[in-house]
């Protein structure tokens, strides 16, 4: 249908053109008006308390404490509970946010702006690995880290950035892709460059050595420090092909623990959901599958964008430790996602997959065509709160959200 | 109509009384059952489109899949 070929071609102009770059690191009081007190942003479609799964409750009374909303964890449950605090989603709001997606009003948000096409998105700042609270953690010890990124990492980082001018992020991203990275689950070689392209910023801005110290640490102990740099990045880039009438291309791909939620083009901010799936993966030693929460955080926007589980074929390590077969297989999985996009992107290419640019522009037609469903690379949180990572692996999207896509899709068409 | 049968019996005998080359469309496990038995099979790795639902596979193609 020539309608659909041309918003598609339009969507995929847009998400190439698209210019991101880490601009700044503010409170999300600041990046977000829509944001209040008492409102909790939390990851993939729109959910209740009385749906949310256990690591997301747990991240909730968590980051109730943290604002102060109440005094401890048992209160801040029975606060939420009582429709104390409101929820939304981050997507709502230009937001992104890995696993429960926790973002509140004094958090620090690191702030990407599409240059190309004038608009923003956001993140909050990756706390690191273990016990965190995206996994559902919620004691004193990551309460302290909570407040240590907004009282003293955030606003140093921020000063950096500022003094810098922004760091952009295709070049990092295209330079990590030769370097093993997928954006989702290794972040490795990203998290290095961002390091290298910042520290002499953040030596020149941050005043306290000792605390410069920790922060330059801080960043280099974290192999995941990137991934909500690329989320907000992919937020960025796909937020501006959001409302092409006709067209078919997915425009976001998130998960709330419960439901997992698709966006779409031609249907505007309408989500269409589905019970989300368990992923398949492997375990930290002492947990199981028996441990597992389903699938859960925004994450999935670095799949939207062609990087994490589509790229693949860039990190043969990831395949390994998701556990998704032989890194020798890891292409595999970058052509079958080849299979439900629309084009490669020509300047993210995979050196060893003989420069194959990611598979971009998801078509829901596609998907539900041939049955191959987006493969995402993701982590593993314990079903209980409180308790964390237990695992990484890989999780396809439910079929039945892009098959409802599609009927809405024909009806707005008129060919229901 | 009696020759033509002949011929046709001649060709399916002609086509295995030597070796046999296979594609196999569809389910895999034929072609692996045949490559067990030392016959030479091609797998295409194929399903019917929008997994064989024809309400679905009919707004697909007006949607110009």
């Amino acid at each position: 249908m020539e309608r659909i070929e041309t918003a598609n071609a339009e969507a995929l102009a847009r998400m190439f053109a698209a210019e991101p770059v880490l601009a700044d690191v503010i409170p999300a009081r600041e990046a977000m008006p829509g944001l209040k007190d008492r409102m909790i942003l939390h990851a993939g479609p729109p959910i209740g308390w009385e749906r949310m799964c256990g690591p997301m409750r747990g991240a909730v009374a968590g980051i109730i404490v943290f604002e102060g909303w109440a005094a401890d964890l048992a209160e801040a449950e029975r606060l939420a509970a009582a429709g104390g605090v409101e929820f939304h989603p981050n997507h709502h709001l230009d937001a992104v946010g890995p696993m429960t997606g926790m973002t509140t009003v004094s958090q620090p948000v690191m702030v990407v702006e599409n240059r190309a096409f004038g608009n923003r998105a956001f993140c909050a700042i990756n706390e690191g690995l273990g016990k965190v609270m995206r996994f559902g953690g919620n004691d004193a010890e990551v309460l302290d880290r909570l407040r240590w990124l907004r009282d003293t990492f955030g606003p140093a980082l921020g000063a950096a950035i500022r003094e810098k001018g922004g760091v952009g992020l295709k070049a990092i991203i295209a330079r990590g892709l030769g370097m093993g990275d997928e954006m989702h689950q290794r972040n490795v070689a990203c998290s290095g460059l961002f390091l290298r392209e910042i520290a002499p910023s953040l030596a020149r801005t941050c005043g306290d050595r000792e605390a410069l110290a920790r922060a330059l640490a801080f960043i280099a102990a974290n192999d995941q420090f990137f991934l909500n740099i690329a989320m907000a990045m992919g937020k960025a880039i796909m937020d501006p092909v959001r409302g092409i009438a006709g067209s078919t291309v997915v425009t976001a791909m998130s998960r709330n623990g419960t439901d997992f939620g698709i966006r779409v083009s031609g249907t505007g901010d309408r989500w269409f959901t589905a019970p989300v799936e368990m992923p398949e993966g492997l375990y930290f030693p002492g947990f199981s599958a028996a441990d597992a929460n389903p699938d859960m955080g925004d994450s999935a926007i670095v799949e939207t964008i062609g990087l994490g589980g589509f790229a693949m074929a860039a990190a043969p390590a990831v395949a390994g430790f998701v556990g998704a077969g032989a890194p020798s297989s890891a292409a595999t999985f970058t052509r079958a996602m080849g299979e439900i996009t629309l084009a490669q992107n020509p300047e993210w290419t995979i050196p060893a997959a003989d420069y194959l640019g990611v598979p971009s522009g998801i078509d829901i037609r596609r998907v539900v065509e041939t049955g191959i469903a987006p493969t995402i690379n993701t982590g593993i949180a314990h079903r209980e709160p409180g308790i964390g990572q237990v695992g990484a692996g890989v999780v396809k999207a439910p079929m039945a959200c892009f098959e409802q896509a599609v009927m809405a899709i024909a009806e707005e068409l008129g060919v229901a | 109509m009696g020759e033509a049968q002949d011929e046709a019996m001649t060709g399916a005998q002609r086509l295995l009384s030597g070796p046999v080359a296979v594609v196999n469309v569809g389910l895999e496990g034929f072609a692996a059952e045949l490559r067990q038995n030392g016959v030479e099979a091609i797998h295409v790795d194929w399903t019917p489109p929008a997994g064989g639902d024809p309400k679905m596979a009919a707004i697909l193609s007006k949607l110009g899949v």
